[in-house]
Parts: C-alpha cells; sequence; structure tokens
C-alpha cells in the first residue's frame, strides 16, 4: 500500500472527506440563500420607489399637463445615479428621460419587465441592465421608470465570489486538516503497531509510546501497557516457573535415572534389584505429588475450581486438620492445638482444607522452635531449669485458629520456630521457593504457594506475619468468596 | 513391579473378572497383564462403544474406564449403563485429576476415581474393594479378624479378652480397615474414607496415625494383625491364613 494510500485509507482522513462535503454543502446552502434573499430585497426596493415614483410623475402631468412632465423628468433624470425615465409620445418618439436606446417592444406594453438599455449620457455601452415598469398616461403618452441593475449584479458577484473562495477554502482547509490529523493518527498508530509487532516477535519489554494530550489513543496506549505489564508479569512468572520445574524436576529425575542405572550395573541379587526398584517408585511417587501439586495450583489460578463453592463451616475444617495432624505434630516433638469459632464460610472447601493442611505441614516441619540459650550452670539450678521447660513447652505449640474479622474469614497457623525473615516473606510464596535454611527439609516447595492461589482464587490473600517468635500464615477469604469476582494472578502477590 | 506386587499382596481369593476400557494401547495392555498376573481376568475394550456393548452384555465384577475416549467419553459409558439398570461398580482413570473432575466422575455414576499416573498397587487395592463392595453382603454389624472383634453399634473394640479404649477416629481407621479384612488399603484410600479429604499430604500423616492404632491392637499380643505392604498400603487379617 503506497503512502497516499495508507492515508487515504484511515479513519480520519475519511471522516474528514465526509466533513468536507457537508461544510462545503453548508457554505453553498448558506451563500444561495443569502444571494436569493438579497435579490428579493433588491427587486422589492426598486418596485417599491419605481411604483411610488409612477404614482407622484401621474399626479405630476394630470395636474401640470406635458410641460409638467417633462420638466420634472428632465429635472429629475440629471441627479446623479438617478433612477432611468423615458416619455413617449403615442407615435413612440422620445420627449424627456435619459435612457438612449432600448430592447424593442419593451415600451409597446404596460407594466414590469427586466430589459437591456442604453443611457444617453455614456455612448454605446449596451451592457446595461434594468428592472423598468412602463405605464400608459391619459393622451397616449408612454412613460418608463426603471432601475439599473449593476448594484444586484455586483451584489451577486460578490455573493458568488464569497462562495467560490469559501468552498476553495474550505476544501483546502479541510483537506489540509484531513491530511494532518490522518497523518498524525497514522504515525501514531504506526508507532503502536511497530511496537506490538516487536512484542509479537517475543521482546516483551516494549512499550507503547503515550503522548501527553490524555486523548483517547492515549488513554488507549496506556491500556494497552497495563495489559503489557500484566502480560509480561505473567510470562516472567511462567517462565520462573518453567525454570523451576525444569530444575526441581529433573533433580529427581536424574536421581532416579542413576539409581536405576546403578542397580543395572552393580546389583548382584534379587533383593538388590528389588530394592532399587522400590526406591525408584518412591522417586516417581514424589515427582507425581510434585505434579499434581502444580496442576492443582494452576488450576486454582485459572479459577476453574469456582463451580464447586459450597457453605460450609471454617472451624470445621481447622478442627478436621487438627484431627489429622495432631499426632504427627506429637510425632515431631511439637504440640498442635485449636482455637476456632463456627464461622460461616463460602468457598471451594476442598481447597481451603488442602491449602490449612500445607501451613499446617509446613508448621510441623519448620516450625521447631530455635534451641533456647541456657545460661551456662542452668542445669544446677532446678527453678530456673523448670521455668526454661514451661518457656519451651509454649513454644512447641502450633495453633489453629479460625474466627471471623469483619467480613472475613480468618485461617491462621502459628509457630514459634525461626519464621521467616520479612525480606523473605514475597519469596516464600512463590512457587517452589524453599528458604536456603529448609533446603535440606523433603518438601515440594509448594505448599505456601498453593495455600496462596487457594486464597486468591476466593478473592483474599495469604497472610505471613511474625509471631514473636514465629510464624503466622493466616488465609484471610471473604465470607461471602463464592461471589467474589477476583482475578486470579499467577504470580502470587 | 507387577511381580513385585504379586509377592506382596495377597492371591485373591476368588479371581474378579475385569473390563478395562482404555484407548492407549500400552498402558491398555499393561493392565491386562499386571490384572492376570495377579490371577484376575480381564477384558479390554479400546474405544467407548465397544466398551458399553460390552459391559452391558458381559458379567462383570468391575468397569475400569479411561475418562477421554474415542466415540464416547467414559462418563457417558458409565451415565448410559446406569440408566440400563447396570450396577457394576465402575472405577474411572483420568488424567485430569482434579478434586472437580473427581466430583464429575462420581456424580455421573462412577464408584471411584483415580487420576493418572497412578501407581498399580493403588488400582488394585481400589479395585479389589470395589468388587468385594459389589459381590460381598450387605454392611456387618460386626467384624472380626483373628481374635480382635469390633462391634460398631456398641463401638466396642476386643482382643482376646482385653477391651481395647480407641479414639473416635482410630474407631473408623480400625473399621475400615476390618470391613476391608485381607484387602490392601491405601494410603489415599484411608485419607479419602476415613477422614474425607482428596489430596496429596506431602508428609506420612496417616503412617503416624496407623502407627497409633497399632500400638494400641496389636502392641504385647504375640500375632500383629496390622500388616504394612510396601509400595502400597496397610492390611489387617490374621496372620496364618
Amino acid at each position: 500500500m503506497t503512502a497516499f494510500g495508507k492515508l487515504f485509507r484511515t479513519t480520519a482522513f475519511r471522516l474528514t472527506l465526509v466533513y468536507l462535503f457537508l461544510f462545503a454543502l453548508f457554505a453553498a446552502s448558506l451563500l444561495a440563500y443569502f444571494a436569493w434573499n438579497t435579490h428579493r430585497l433588491i427587486t422589492d426596493q426598486i418596485t417599491t420607489t419605481v411604483d411610488a415614483e409612477i404614482g407622484e410623475i401621474d399626479d405630476i402631468y394630470t395636474r401640470r399637463g406635458l410641460r409638467g412632465l417633462v420638466f420634472t423628468i428632465e429635472n429629475r433624470a440629471l441627479r446623479p445615479g438617478a433612477n432611468l425615465y423615458l416619455v413617449t409620445t403615442p407615435a413612440g418618439q422620445a420627449v424627456a428621460g435619459n435612457i438612449g436606446a432600448l430592447a424593442p417592444g419593451v415600451m409597446a406594453k404596460n407594466g414590469w419587465s427586466e430589459t437591456f438599455y442604453e443611457r444617453l449620457d455614456d455612448g454605446g455601452q449596451r451592457d446595461h441592465r434594468a428592472l423598468v415598469r412602463v405605464s400608459e398616461l391619459s393622451g397616449g403618452f408612454r412613460l418608463l421608470i426603471g432601475r439599473d441593475l449593476a448594484e444586484r449584479r455586483r451584489l451577486f458577484g460578490v455573493v458568488a465570489n464569497a462562495a467560490r473562495w469559501s468552498v476553495l477554502i474550505v476544501i483546502v482547509l479541510g483537506l489540509g486538516g484531513g491530511v494532518f490529523v490522518a497523518r498524525r493518527v497514522l504515525r501514531r498508530i504506526d508507532a503502536m503497531t511497530g511496537t506490538t509487532r516487536r512484542i509479537m516477535a517475543g521482546d516483551l519489554t516494549g512499550r507503547l509510546p503515550v503522548g501527553r494530550s490524555g486523548d483517547e489513543l492515549d488513554r488507549l496506549a496506556e491500556n494497552l501497557n497495563a495489559m503489557l505489564e500484566r502480560i509480561e508479569a505473567l510470562m516472567t512468572g511462567l517462565k520462573e516457573v518453567s525454570d523451576n520445574i525444569a530444575h526441581d524436576l529433573k533433580t529427581p529425575l536424574t536421581r532416579l535415572r542413576n539409581r536405576a542405572e546403578q542397580a543395572l550395573a552393580t546389583a548382584g541379587s534379587e533383593a538388590e534389584y528389588r530394592a532399587a526398584l522400590e526406591r525408584t517408585i518412591e522417586e516417581s511417587d514424589g515427582l507425581i505429588r510434585t505434579f499434581n501439586a502444580l496442576l492443582m495450583i494452576a488450576r486454582a489460578e485459572s479459577g476453574q475450581a469456582r463451580d464447586n463453592m459450597v457453605d460450609f463451616d471454617a472451624a470445621e475444617i481447622a478442627n478436621g486438620i487438627h484431627e489429622l495432624y495432631e499426632p504427627l505434630a506429637e510425632d515431631s516433638g511439637l504440640t498442635l492445638q485449636v482455637k476456632a469459632v463456627p464461622t460461616p464460610l463460602h468457598g471451594n472447601r476442598e481447597l481451603i482444607s488442602q491449602a490449612l493442611a500445607n501451613l499446617v505441614e509446613n508448621a510441623i516441619k519448620y516450625g521447631q522452635p530455635a534451641p533456647t540459650l541456657q545460661p551456662l550452670g542452668a542445669d544446677a539450678v532446678p527453678g530456673a531449669a523448670a521455668v526454661g521447660d514451661a518457656a519451651s513447652e509454649n513454644d512447641k505449640v502450633i495453633l489453629i485458629e479460625a474466627r471471623r474479622d469483619g467480613d472475613q474469614v480468618l485461617l491462621s497457623v502459628t509457630d514459634h520456630g525461626p519464621g521467616i525473615p520479612e525480606a523473605d516473606r514475597t519469596h516464600a510464596v512463590q512457587r517452589f521457593a524453599r528458604l536456603e535454611a529448609s533446603r535440606t527439609q523433603p518438601g515440594s516447595g509448594l505448599g505456601l504457594s498453593l495455600a496462596s492461589a487457594v486464597a486468591t482464587l476466593h478473592g483474599g490473600d495469604l497472610r505471613l506475619t511474625d509471631a514473636q517468635p514465629g510464624l503466622r500464615a493466616t488465609l484471610a477469604i471473604p465470607a461471602r468468596a463464592g461471589d467474589a469476582r477476583a482475578v486470579p494472578t499467577a504470580n502470587s502477590e | 513391579m507387577v511381580t513385585a506386587i504379586q509377592q506382596t499382596l495377597s492371591e485373591p481369593d476368588t479371581p474378579m473378572r475385569l473390563l478395562i476400557i482404555e484407548d492407549d494401547r500400552e498402558s491398555a495392555d499393561y493392565l491386562v497383564k499386571a490384572f492376570r498376573e495377579v490371577g484376575h481376568v480381564a477384558d479390554l475394550a479400546s474405544d467407548g462403544e465397544e466398551g458399553l456393548a460390552l459391559a452391558d452384555s458381559g458379567d462383570y465384577d468391575v468397569l475400569v474406564i479411561d475418562r477421554m475416549l474415542p466415540k464416547r467419553d467414559g462418563l457417558s459409558v458409565i451415565g448410559t449403563l446406569r440408566e440400563k439398570g447396570n450396577r457394576t461398580p465402575a472405577l474411572i482413570l483420568s488424567a485430569l485429576g482434579q478434586v472437580d473432575d473427581r466430583i464429575k466422575g462420581l456424580r455421573a455414576g462412577g464408584d471411584d476415581y483415580l487420576p493418572k499416573p497412578y501407581a498399580f498397587a493403588e488400582l488394585l487395592a481400589r479395585v479389589e474393594v470395589l468388587s468385594r463392595r459389589h459381590g460381598g453382603p450387605a454392611e456387618e454389624t460386626s467384624y472380626k479378624v483373628g481374635d480382635l472383634e469390633l462391634d460398631r453399634l456398641s463401638h466396642r473394640v476386643v482382643r482376646g479378652t482385653e477391651e481395647l479404649t480407641l479414639q473416635p477416629r482410630e474407631f473408623r481407621l480400625l473399621e475400615y480397615l476390618m470391613k476391608h479384612a485381607g484387602q490392601v488399603v491405601t494410603r489415599t484410600m484411608l485419607l479419602e474414607n476415613v477422614w474425607d479429604y482428596h489430596f496429596d499430604p506431602q508428609t506420612n500423616v496417616i503412617d503416624v496415625h496407623i502407627s497409633r492404632l497399632r500400638s494400641k491392637i496389636d502392641k504385647g499380643f504375640e500375632r500383629p494383625l496390622l500388616h504394612t505392604i510396601r509400595g502400597a498400603g496397610y492390611m489387617i487379617r490374621d496372620g496364618i491364613r
């Protein structure tokens, strides 16, 4: 497409053409109306004055006869800018007036007519036009009074000129403006197209140019930029996740493969083969669990799980999870307690249970209290030792709570372990994030991530706060979560 | 793997007749072979229409149906069978495997749901439980394994002459194990049926409950009844069969 063709095809330019036509039409009709009215007005004026003068002259003729008539006509005809006069005898001979020649037959009929004429005093110019009225006086004399139409024509000429120029100016300005606007729009659109092409080619960092005028294109660009921002964030998240998946799944896969290979190479007895195979199965079960957790998160984040929202009591979930994990906590030397008041909630029961279970599992895994520094020789003082024990007993409690706070239902798990430093908390929620301190512990690193995705699905969030010491992880979910139209995010925010 | 399970699991008392409806040739062949090796009879249908026809005409103990099948999807096969009054227990296999899909599957008339990838041991355990439920007697009021007795009405558990005190959840756990005495029950089956949770715990939370139960019913007794089946789950049975 040529540059001109492109310009011509722009909406701005086409609109300009339409407006151009409309404005030209408007100017033309305005001027036509003006011209027609002027024409009528001038004609009216002429007829009125001529009619009056004929009455007047007729009166003079009646009172003073032909002499008075001729005298008056001659007198009036000499005045500058005068009307046109002609008096003829019944035989058609001119006796008075300022007209030298007339179109033939004009004098013959009474009434109004338009005619060419020649003035007596300006010799030979025949292109004058006049509006004249002829009337018959008594005795066969004929009187013509008329008015030159040059004024009318001049005015007409002015109007016609005005029409020509205004239409021309409208066209020139309109076309110029159209081209200017179209080119401006086109330039901006071209810039946008260029950016989008770059983005399509894979450069997600590109942003559309935003002007300062705040017009619709700027607003569009701003919105598109916000969208790009979001897409970039999602893509970065996705890339991070796939990198992490690659890393976290490759490690166990490599281990799996090595083990199988080693078994093939070295195992001699059936028992050794069996042990290797059993370990292989265990390892792949772990992989499957990780996959399932990932799918679950993807599912929660995509918002599909919204179909299964039911009414239930959050306290029931807290009690259920407490019951399930209490022996496990005890085996780990911790005490799992629950403090739950009946709290109605609308949401996906299954997912919320799992999210809470994940938080409890985390608390059991990482919530071991930091070893208390006992003063040297404390053992020797029975009283001091007892106090120390009481304090650490308290530290070994993991508390599950379910309560309502305003419009929100809070399901929290509090431990008294080392906690998570504030700077690391955002990171901790991300997929596969495993804080340095816990790398040695088993786990997929998806627990908090899933809990966060579940909270987001319900229009709430996962809050990690300091329990001084320890970590309090709280699922804050609007009580009517099923109604929430929250946009689930891929990045747990 | 199949051999390992064959040796660790009990030989079935009565072989089951299974119909496997699965379009993926390799997994289908694997399943047929694996079921045969543990002593069951398995037929194979490779699409929904064929599966429906076979299930409708044959007398099967359990149907194992893939969710996504050519010609007619798995849920529709089950739905049609149920409409015709065919109550053969059906286990749905699905690559989707999420909570919502499971609910959909069970609503469509499926009796159990297993997400892919699954361990064959898990599938076998579930199929055997389904089959027993189908052909076996109605729920009994008491169960007896060896010298361990559980009375579901009075909530009493007695081993030999000694009455055992169990927590309500331990009672339900033992009840489920004894209901399926002689069968392997997996950890996920326990989590689903005793606790009604349908997720994978990342920890050995079920094992801890089992070991507590074991310390109550087996500790101090000569013959253990509650056995751990490696790579599969647990089984309660009288040691000498």
